[in-house]
Formats: C-alpha cells, sequence, structure tokens
C-alpha cells in the first residue's frame, strides 16, 4: 500500500513510542512563537491539545460551535477513564489494557497505536490529579477504581458518574491558563466551514462565526480537527444536538481519507425511546452493568402482559426470569463489552421478549445488588441478625452512594423509581469507532492536517471498551499530537505566518458562501428535521445493530435519494448574516447526507461481522459474529472521488505481532 | 473605608460587620429599656449614666451614628448596585419559589426601621441633645423615666407606630443576623441549617439569631404597650 | 396538553425585543421542555416563519447550555434539573408559560432566548486553574492522599455546569455561587492550595469587573442550582477573600 503509509516505528511494540520521541524532530522555543496550529472541537482531544501546544509555546486558535469550550460533548461522558496503574494489584499492566482494547476491538485495531495508547494511560490520571480533578477516592485518601465491561481488572478511575464533565474542566482550566497568557485565542460560537488548503498542505480554515453569521479566514500551519464523532447520522443518539460531522467530512471532501465509517458503537444502557418527537437519547453509565442484573421474562406471555400494563416486573417469580447475559456468556455475565450486549437485548426483543409499551425495551435490575450490599453492610455495622427491611434499607443507601445521581436522573426522566422496580434499557447510537484515518502520527493524508480523538479512527477497532474514549481524547491531546506534530512544523519554522489574502483562501471562502446560498434558494418545502429524522429512520433500520447486503444497498438508494431531496426541497429561514440555527442544522445534516451513503457502503463491502458491524450473512450457528481475519484484517480507508457511492477503497493491512487472533468469546 | 468600596465581597464584609455591630447595640438599648418595666429608678440610674459619661458620649455614641449612618448609606448604594446589575428586569419573578420574603427585602425593612430611628431621634435623642447642651437645666438625674413613659401616655399612634417599626426591625434581622455569619464565612460544615438554608448557616447560628430576631424586637414592643396600656 | 407560551422574542442584540404569544397543543408529559419548544418552532418554520432560537445542547443536563427563566425561575418549577431535563408532566393542561432569558447585565440577550455567557469564561480565564504543565511529568496519582471528606466536597463543588441559573435566580444577578465553586473545588485540594489566595483575588476582582451584583444571601441560588451546589461554597469563598486580603 502506498497510499496509506501509517509511519509505524521499527522495533518491539514497547519500544516503539520512545524511540519513536526520541528520532522525531522538534521545534526549538524560539521559534515556536512564530508557528500557528489550528484546534477544530474543544473537548478532551481539542482541549488538552490547545492547551499544550499553547503551553509548549505555539500560538493557537481553537474553534467550538458551543458558547465557551467547557460544553464539547465530552462532558457527557459518565463512567470512568481507564489507565494501567494496577493500583489494585489485581494483575493490571499495559500489556493487559492493550491487550483487552484489541480485543475488545475484535482485532480491526492498530497495534502500535493501542499500545503507545495504554502507554501513556498512567500519565493521564496523574496530570488531571495535578490538575485538581476531584477523582473518586478512598478512605485512605487514595483513588478508588471500578471495573467495567470487556476487561477482568478494576482499572477505572471516575468522578461519580460525571467523569467526562470532570476532566474536560480539567482540560478547559489547562486552556483557561494559556487564554490568560494571551496564548490561545478562543473563537466561541464558531463553526469550521471548510478546510483551506495550501500547495497540499492544510493551512488554515474558513470558519463561521454563528452570531453575526460573516465567514472569517483563519490561517495556521498546522490544523488539528478534534471535532467528534458522526453517531447523530441516526438522528436519535446520545450525542448532544449539535454533535456533527461537518469539520471531519470537510476535510474529507478535501482529501483526507475517511476510515471505517460502519464501525458504530451501539450503547446497551440507554432510556428506552417514549415518543415520536423525542430529540435525543439519554444514556445510563455502563457502570449500571457492574451490580445490575439484565433480564427479560422467560415467558412471552409474560412479556404481553407486561407490554399491555397488566403485569409489573417485581410481580415475576426468579424462575420466570431470564438472565440471558448470564446464560449465554457465564465468564463475564453482565458485563460482556458493549457490542455483545446491545446484539443480544436486540435478539430478546426481535423474538418477541421485549417489555416497555414498545416491545423495545429490557431490564435492568438492582435487587440482587441492593440485598448483597445490604447484607454486607450490616454484617460489617456489626448488625448481625438484620430484618429484610433494614438489609433493603441499607442496601439502597449503598447503592445510591455509587449511583445515586444515575438513579436520579432515571426517575426525572421515566417517572419511575429505580430502587423499587427495574430500570428499563435499549440499546443506542452512542459512539463512531471510524473516523479521518491518520497514520501514527496522529496526521490524516492531508499533510498538516491532524485527527485527534473521536474524530480520528485509530484505537478502538470495531468496538469500543467502556472508559477508553476519555482515555484516547486525552492521551490524543496532552501526549500523542505535542511531540508529533512538532516533527511536522519543524519544517516551517522559516515560512512565515500564512497569509490568508490568497487565492486558496479566497475560493474557499466563496465555495462555502456559494454552499450556504445554495441552501437558501431550494424550494423550501420540508424543514432540515424532516430530513435529519428521515435519514435517522434509515441509518437505524438498515446500517444499525444488525445489517445485510439487501437492506444496505437499499439504504445507499433512498440516502441518494433523500439527499437529493434535501437539496432540493430543503426550507430555510432567517437571513446567512445573522444568528441562524436552521442554516447551522442544515450544513450539518447535508454533510451527514453524504456520510451516511459511505457508511452503508462500507458496510457492504465489509463481508464479516466484527464488533460493532454485524452482517447477518455472517455469523456463527448460535448467533454469535463471524469475523474473517483472512480477508477483511484491514482498515476500510475512502478516498472522496465526487459522489460517496463512487468513493474509492484503500486497504490498510493490519499486522499483529504481539497479540495471537483469536474469536473473541466472553464466554 | 476607601477600600470597602472596592470589591462585592469587600462590601459584603463591611455590610456585616456594621449589620452585628448594630445587633450588639440593639441588645445594649433592650436591657436598658427594659428596666423601666422593671425598677424605674435602675432604669433612671442607667440612663442618667448614659447621657453624662464622657466615655459614653463623647466615644461610642459618635461611633454608633457612623455605624447608622454607614450602615444604610451602604444599604443605599448596594441596592442601587444590586439594580444595575439586571438593568432589564424580568416579566415575571418568581421569588418567593426560592428565597424568603425577608431576605428579599431587606431594603424595604431597613427604610421603615430608618424612618422609625428618624422618629426615635425626634422623640428622644434630640430633645436630650437640646436639653441638656442648648438649654441649660439643673442636673436632675431622676427625669428619664417619667419622660420617656410620657411620650406613650395617651398616644395610640406612636404606640403602634414603634411596634409596627419593630415588626418591621424583626424582619429585617431575621434575615440579616443569620446572614451576616454567612458573609464571614463562618464555617458551617458540619451542621444542617434550619429555614431557608439547607447548609449554608449552621443550625446553632440559625437557631439563635432566629431567637434573637424575635425577642428583642419584640420586646421592645412589648415595653412600649407595657407602658401603653399601664398609663390608661 | 394545550399550552399558552409567552416568549421573548429579540433579533438580535441591539434590538429592542418584546413578548410573542403561542398556542401549543398535543404536548406529552413524557416531552422535555426543550422538545415542547421543538414543536412550537416545527410550527413556526412550517409558517415560514422564524423559529424561536434557544442555546441547548447535550439535553441531558450536563453541558450547562440550555438557559430559560420558565414561569419565573430559572430552569423552570422542578428542582435540581436543567430546562432539558424539566418535563412536560410537571405542567397541566391549559397553562400559561412564560419563558423569558436569563437575565442580569453581564448575561446580555444574543437572539431571543440566547445570551452570551462569556463573563462566566472570563471569571475562569483569571484563575480558575491550576499553574502545572500538561507535560505529564507530575508526581504519581496517588503520591498525595486526600482526605475522603474534601475530595468529595471538592467534586461537588466542582459539578457546577456553568448554566448561570445562579445568576438568574438571584434578586442582584449575583455570580457568587458560580464563582465560589470553582474557587472552592481548588482550595480544598492540596494541588490548588498553593494558589488560593492569588485565584480568589483574580476572580472576585473579575466577576466585579464584568458588572455582576452584590451577594446578600438570599440563597435563592442554592434553591435553583440544577447540581445543588451549596452556599457553603460562597461562605468558603469569603473566608478565603478575607484570609487572602489580609495577607496581602
Amino acid at each position: 500500500m502506498s497510499v496509506l503509509e501509517s509511519k509505524i516505528p521499527e522495533g518491539p511494540i514497547e519500544k516503539k513510542w520512545t524511540k519513536h520521541k526520541n528520532e522525531i524532530n522538534l521545534v526549538n522555543p524560539a521559534n515556536k512563537r512564530n508557528i500557528d496550529i489550528i484546534v477544530v472541537g474543544t473537548g478532551l482531544a481539542g482541549g488538552s491539545a490547545a492547551a499544550t501546544f499553547a503551553e509548549l509555546g505555539y500560538n493557537v486558535k481553537t474553534f467550538c460551535y458551543q458558547d465557551s469550550p467547557r460544553r464539547a460533548h465530552s462532558i457527557a461522558a459518565q463512567g470512568g477513564i481507564n489507565a494501567s496503574k494496577n493500583y489494585q494489584g489485581d494483575g493490571d499492566s499495559d500489556y493487559r489494557l492493550f491487550y483487552d482494547t484489541v480485543k475488545g476491538g475484535d482485532y480491526r485495531s492498530r497495534e502500535a497505536n493501542v499500545y503507545r495508547l495504554a502507554e501513556v494511560s498512567g500519565n493521564i490520571i496523574d496530570q488531571c490529579v495535578a490538575q485538581g480533578v476531584p477523582f473518586a477516592r478512598e478512605y485512605g485518601g487514595l483513588l478508588d477504581n471500578r471495573s467495567f465491561g470487556g476487561v477482568l481488572v478494576s482499572r477505572t478511575f471516575y468522578a461519580k458518574g460525571q467523569t467526562g464533565q470532570q476532566l474536560l474542566l480539567g482540560a478547559y482550566s489547562a486552556m483557561n491558563r494559556q487564554i490568560n497568557r494571551g496564548k490561545i485565542q478562543a473563537f466561541n460560537r464558531h463553526e469550521m466551514m471548510d478546510l483551506v488548503l495550501v500547495d497540499g498542505k492544510a493551512r488554515g480554515i474558513i470558519a463561521r462565526d454563528l452570531i453575526s453569521g460573516e465567514i472569517e479566514r483563519h490561517s495556521a500551519h498546522a490544523v488539528v480537527l478534534a471535532s467528534g464523532g458522526y453517531g447523530n447520522v441516526f438522528y436519535l443518539s446520545t450525542n448532544a444536538m449539535g454533535s456533527n460531522v461537518m469539520a471531519a467530512w470537510r476535510a474529507h471532501k478535501k482529501g483526507a481519507f475517511f476510515a471505517n465509517p460502519c464501525f458504530t458503537q451501539i450503547h446497551p444502557t440507554c432510556i428506552p425511546v417514549s415518543g415520536d418527537l423525542q430529540s435525543k437519547l439519554t444514556l445510563m453509565s455502563e457502570s449500571l452493568r457492574n451490580d445490575g442484573r439484565i433480564w427479560v421474562p422467560k415467558n412471552k406471555k409474560d412479556a404481553e402482559a407486561i407490554r399491555e400494563g397488566k403485569l409489573k416486573p417485581t410481580e415475576i417469580d426468579e424462575d420466570d426470569r431470564d438472565y440471558y447475559l448470564e446464560r449465554r456468556y457465564p465468564a463475564f455475565g453482565n458485563l460482556v463489552p458493549r457490542d455483545v450486549a446491545s446484539r443480544a437485548a436486540k435478539e430478546r426483543c426481535d423474538e418477541g421478549y421485549g417489555v416497555n409499551k414498545t416491545g423495545q425495551a429490557v431490564y435492568l435490575d438492582f435487587k440482587a445488588a441492593i440485598e448483597r450490599y445490604g447484607k454486607e453492610k450490616a454484617f460489617t455495622s456489626g448488625h448481625k441478625n438484620p430484618s429484610k427491611e433494614e438489609i433493603i434499607k441499607l442496601g439502597e443507601e449503598v447503592v445510591e452512594s455509587k449511583y445515586g445521581n444515575l438513579f436520579e436522573m432515571y426517575e426525572k426522566i421515566t417517572d419511575q423509581n429505580p430502587y423499587k422496580t427495574p430500570m428499563m434499557i435499549f440499546p443506542a447510537v452512542h459512539y463512531t469507532m471510524g473516523g479521518l484515518w491518520v497514520d501514527y502520527n496522529l496526521m490524516t493524508t492531508i499533510p498538516g492536517c491532524y485527527a485527534a480523538g473521536e474524530a480520528n479512527f485509530s484505537d478502538h477497532g470495531a468496538n469500543r471498551l467502556g472508559a477508553s474514549a476519555l482515555m484516547q481524547g486525552l492521551a490524543d491531546g496532552y501526549f500523542v499530537l505535542p511531540y508529533t506534530i512538532g516533527d511536522y512544523l519543524a519544517d516551517d519554522i522559516r515560512t512565515g505566518s500564512i497569509p490568508t489574502d490568497t487565492e486558496e483562501f479566497e475560493t474557499a471562502e466563496k465555495e462555502v458562501k456559494e454552499r450556504i446560498q445554495k441552501l437558501f434558494n431550494a424550494n423550501g418545502k420540508n424543514p432540515v428535521d424532516y430530513y435529519h429524522k428521515k435519514l435517522g429512520k434509515i441509518m437505524w433500520n438498515k446500517c444499525g445493530m444488525s445489517r445485510n447486503e439487501k437492506e444496505l444497498k437499499e439504504a445507499m438508494d433512498e440516502i441518494k435519494e433523500l439527499r437529493e431531496d434535501f437539496w432540493a426541497n430543503v426550507k430555510l429561514t432567517g437571513k446567512a448574516e445573522a444568528k441562524n440555527q436552521e442554516l447551522e442544522k442544515a450544513g450539518r445534516v447535508a454533510d451527514f447526507l453524504e456520510l451516511g451513503e459511505l457508511f452503508a457502503k462500507d458496510a457492504l463491502e465489509r463481508n464479516e461481522s466484527c464488533g460493532g458491524h454485524f452482517r447477518e450473512e455472517y455469523q456463527t450457528e448460535d448467533g454469535e459474529a463471524l469475523r474473517d481475519d483472512e480477508n477483511y484484517r484491514f482498515v476500510s480507508a475512502w478516498e472522496y472521488v465526487g459522489n460517496p457511492r463512487d468513493a474509492k477503497l484503500h486497504k490498510e493491512q493490519l499486522e499483529f505481532e504481539n497479540i495471537e487472533l483469536k474469536t473473541r468469546s466472553y464466554k | 473605608m476607601a477600600g470597602i468600596n472596592k470589591s462585592t465581597l469587600a462590601r459584603k464584609f463591611a455590610m456585616a460587620l456594621s449589620g452585628l455591630f448594630l445587633v450588639l447595640f440593639l441588645l445594649q438599648h433592650f436591657t436598658i429599656n427594659f428596666t423601666s418595666v422593671v425598677s424605674p429608678s435602675t432604669f433612671n440610674e442607667i440612663s442618667h449614666f448614659m447621657g453624662n459619661n464622657f466615655v459614653v458620649q463623647a466615644i461610642l455614641q459618635p461611633i454608633l451614628i457612623a455605624g447608622v449612618v454607614f450602615h444604610f448609606v451602604m444599604g443605599f448604594v448596594l441596592e442601587i448596585k444590586n439594580n444595575k446589575a439586571r438593568k432589564i428586569k424580568y416579566d415575571k419573578f418568581n421569588g418567593a419559589a426560592n428565597s424568603t420574603w425577608m431576605s428579599r427585602n431587606m431594603i424595604i425593612s431597613g427604610i421603615v426601621v430608618l424612618a422609625f430611628l428618624g422618629l426615635h431621634f425626634y422623640d428622644f435623642w434630640i430633645p436630650e441633645m437640646i436639653h441638656k447642651y442648648v438649654e441649660s437645666h439643673p442636673d436632675d438625674p431622676t427625669r428619664y423615666y417619667d419622660e420617656t413613659i410620657a411620650k406613650f401616655t395617651g398616644d395610640p399612634i406612636r404606640t403602634g407606630l414603634y411596634a409596627f417599626s419593630f415588626i418591621f426591625l424583626m424582619l429585617h434581622l431575621l434575615h440579616g443576623f443569620a446572614s451576616s455569619f454567612q458573609s464571614l464565612g463562618t464555617k458551617n460544615k458540619y451542621q444542617e441549617g434550619l429555614g431557608g438554608y439547607k447548609s449554608g448557616t449552621s443550625r446553632f447560628i440559625r437557631k439563635f439569631t432566629t431567637a434573637y430576631a424575635v425577642v428583642i424586637p419584640m420586646g421592645f414592643v412589648f415595653i412600649a404597650l407595657y407602658h401603653y396600656f399601664n398609663n390608661l | 396538553m394545550k399550552l399558552k407560551l409567552k416568549i421573548w422574542r429579540q433579533e438580535d442584540a441591539s434590538a429592542k425585543g418584546g413578548f410573542q404569544n403561542y398556542d401549543v397543543d398535543g404536548i406529552d408529559g413524557d416531552m422535555s421542555f426543550l422538545e415542547m419548544l421543538d414543536v412550537v418552532n416545527n410550527d413556526l418554520i412550517n409558517e415560514g416563519e422564524e423559529p424561536i432560537e434557544f442555546d441547548h445542547d447535550c439535553r441531558e443536563g450536563i453541558c450547562g447550555s440550555c438557559s430559560l427563566q420558565i414561569n419565573g425561575e430559572p430552569h423552570g418549577p422542578d428542582r435540581l434539573v436543567t430546562t432539558c431535563q424539566l418535563h412536560m408532566r410537571k405542567f397541566n393542561d391549559g397553562d400559561e408559560i412564560v419563558i423569558e432569558p436569563f437575565r442580569a447585565t453581564a448575561f446580555p440577550v444574543i437572539k431571543d432566548l440566547v445570551i452570551d455567557r462569556s463573563s462566566f469564561d472570563r471569571i475562569q480565564h483569571a484563575g480558575g486553574y491550576i499553574s502545572v504543565n500538561t507535560s505529564g511529568n507530575t508526581q504519581d496519582a496517588n503520591s498525595i492522599p486526600i482526605e475522603k471528606e474534601n475530595a468529595d466536597d471538592a467534586f461537588y463543588a466542582a459539578t457546577c455546569i456553568g448554566c448561570g441559573a445562579c445568576v438568574a435566580a438571584c434578586k442582584n444577578a449575583s455570580a457568587m455561587l458560580f464563582t465560589s465553586a470553582k474557587v472552592s473545588q481548588f482550595a480544598l485540594l492540596p494541588q490548588g492550595e498553593i494558589e488560593a489566595h492569588e485565584r480568589v483575588l483574580n476572580m472576585v476582582h473579575q466577576m466585579d469587573k464584568e458588572g455582576f451584583g452584590n451577594c446578600t444571601n438570599t440563597g435563592a441560588c442554592e434553591i435553583e442550582c440544577p447540581k445543588g451546589i451549596s452556599l457553603e461554597n460562597i461562605a468558603r469563598m469569603n473566608r478565603e477573600y478575607l484570609g487572602a486580603s489580609v495577607a496581602g
């Protein structure tokens, strides 16, 4: 493969990163002052990268569509962040974290990248503690850990159910320090509309000021895209309403390859959909699976009675419950990886055992945990013969201290008390493993254009393990990019600032303005949301938790048709030169309408089942995913050539030298 | 004093300190007044002492007046500044949903108390100053009790005004006294507060200040009513 | 459910703005408040009118974008929720609901219900950080044990989402709860203690400069805060400020 150079350093895997850092070019501090970097997106990856670049001495401009960097959607991550600190002494190590991540990703990630991630994971925790991130602690004053799906050790650091918030505020505080020093210029309420290339290198962006509507030119020596994932292509997802693929897609159209777009994570523990006008799905942290047991009724008639409201879950006997994850996967039980848990829930619901009015939900039950904790607590507090009520009371207190805010959130949304009746959950789109293809240095196929965090494809393969997104975002931003970007920028010390009055900027700005005008010129039949919802339905039904050739082909055609209809008939209100939320949405949906088609195409081309990608044609007799390592052990990197369906496939073959390829088994 | 207007927090401290000072003064004033109910001769003795002692008259009295003036001037300054912090008002503001009437209307209870002070000065302080320093009278250490009683005798309106004003003083103190501890940053972590405070002010401070805010002003009201009804 | 809405509309920052009335029908109790507004907006777009602009993003109560004054209370009548988590089951058929932007001189209106809260950002720039480099070459995370109680208190202070409800609820539009939460988080941790004096002075100075009002301890902020940030933080900031001022 000549086009895709992964640039993985030579040598044994545990030495690669150190060796690479020793050998790459550096920029001296005086020269850094003359170099500008643009960072698009201010979540964990973008925020931490921006702060670190600025600290190193580069001039940084950050862009985010929110009114403050602190509101990026990393903030919503609940459960925790992994690190191979082995504070619990349960046998954790860099290798084990690396191994778990590669295995969890169903062997579709790049070994060297994942190992580096594991290697720097411990540093992230040190860094965050130094920054004042208030992680949960034990009574002895040391950091506490918990366990997450898909692993056998406790390596997850957390701050109640708000770990993402605390880490993001940590990165934001590091940014604040640099903003205060004048090293970061933060452009909030700005959206990147296009990437500008000069002589084939990324040299700036065109941005829209979301308040005034003004189109602005910004130049830099390198552009980092940390703009998150594209889960909103499904309309309903756990992503923020504004999360979008625009930055990544614009870069893709300018030459950055898009990798594995069909690898999407469907998270098993979300609050089920309640109505047609719902705008957003809410995740319940996976940490709940530590103590909650997942079940559906064993008998179909019980499930039917529940759906009709004639029976309550608490009235069903233990013997009539099917704890299907414990039944199918005795070794991991309720803690199987997300993709496995999600598919198992779908399987039960498809078979007619689903609960809730819609039949699209399963139970997550804390009764056993409450009793277990209650007994323990009673025992340790010297209460040897507690009554059942006392046990439940004590148990509820323990559960409250662990998951109180999550239970509260559940009750606020559903109006049901999860201490007394089991929660209802159903899978929902949560994270996209796919993204811009990047090499070991996190550079896309456009020189000078980098992608970090969820926006790139690099570390999670076909499925991401819980508590790894935060780890990857911060690893990329704090510890990887600051080194690797220097290697590229070392050639730019004499370039001087990039002028924005050149033809390249001119053309890019003109194109952006024309695109906006084109949206306004459409016939004005249907609002933007109409198209977004339709696209979401196609994606969920035909490119969702399980896929097949026929439906994927249909999806490609339907999306293409919908896209054409969109450009002909979308209805916009207001003006281009003012704050206009409909225009913002339209620009984003327009890109989703292209990405969706590539997504389906990628899923169609991958004739195997792996991780979050499940093709009905490729499964074992008992319904487990059937991977094809011989023919599909590669990363699909798509080159834009005009239409999403015509995209050209480039393959990056994956080599596994440190891990034996095995069928993933959680039995 | 120049630094006090420097920051919102400094103004807060100054307000709290001057308030606490006045609360202390109130206790002293109440104690003296209360002797008029128990023993007119003690009342006369103390009043005479207070009115003629050099330290009280030349040092404490100016400090007290400065404290009062500072407290109300600062109260107005705060009100004006706070008004500026929200130039466009809400169409609908449901303050009752999240705070007590007292806490939101310190300016109103304060103005009532200030107006009362005017009346009080007119009734007692100015005549006293004139009596002592302008006109010359022979020294009479027994005059105070009768003079005081005379003000309330047969004057239901004045007695009513006194009672009314002290109700507002009570409302003022119900918020202000406890609030001053919060302003001064009292540590109050391990106790649950009462009333509108979940944890902001300690249970003890809350209970004590509430009791004080009710007992002292109502005590003043009692004294006024006592003399009024005793001399019908 | 049928509702009568009275909503603030304002073209842009310099426009005068005023209330408009809207009727909305078919609202279900399970819908969130913002989904109800989505319905209104969808109707408006279909009629060719400009939809009502309001800030929102995560719609799960953590990003702190949404900011509506609903019937005189920030984030509406429910407690410990943001507007996006407020569900329509809290209202009754036929209710009139007044919807205004959060009002404060330091939060100017940008458009309709969208406000500019960059004053909060500037308070953070002034000192909302610990001056450590992001190199990762720090000491091991477990080298300084922290008393669980302090760590927990720091966490509770740090859960502030910066929505501005405290300012909106305060009759004085004071930003004390927000600022004190940040000051407290760092002051409670050994890592943050080192710069505590300078931090509190700088942050309070910036807070005053932005034109927020004076705190008069009404306690409204604590009641309305969607994250239940405690007034204790304000007391702590007062202490810290006093200490810092005395120390010079």
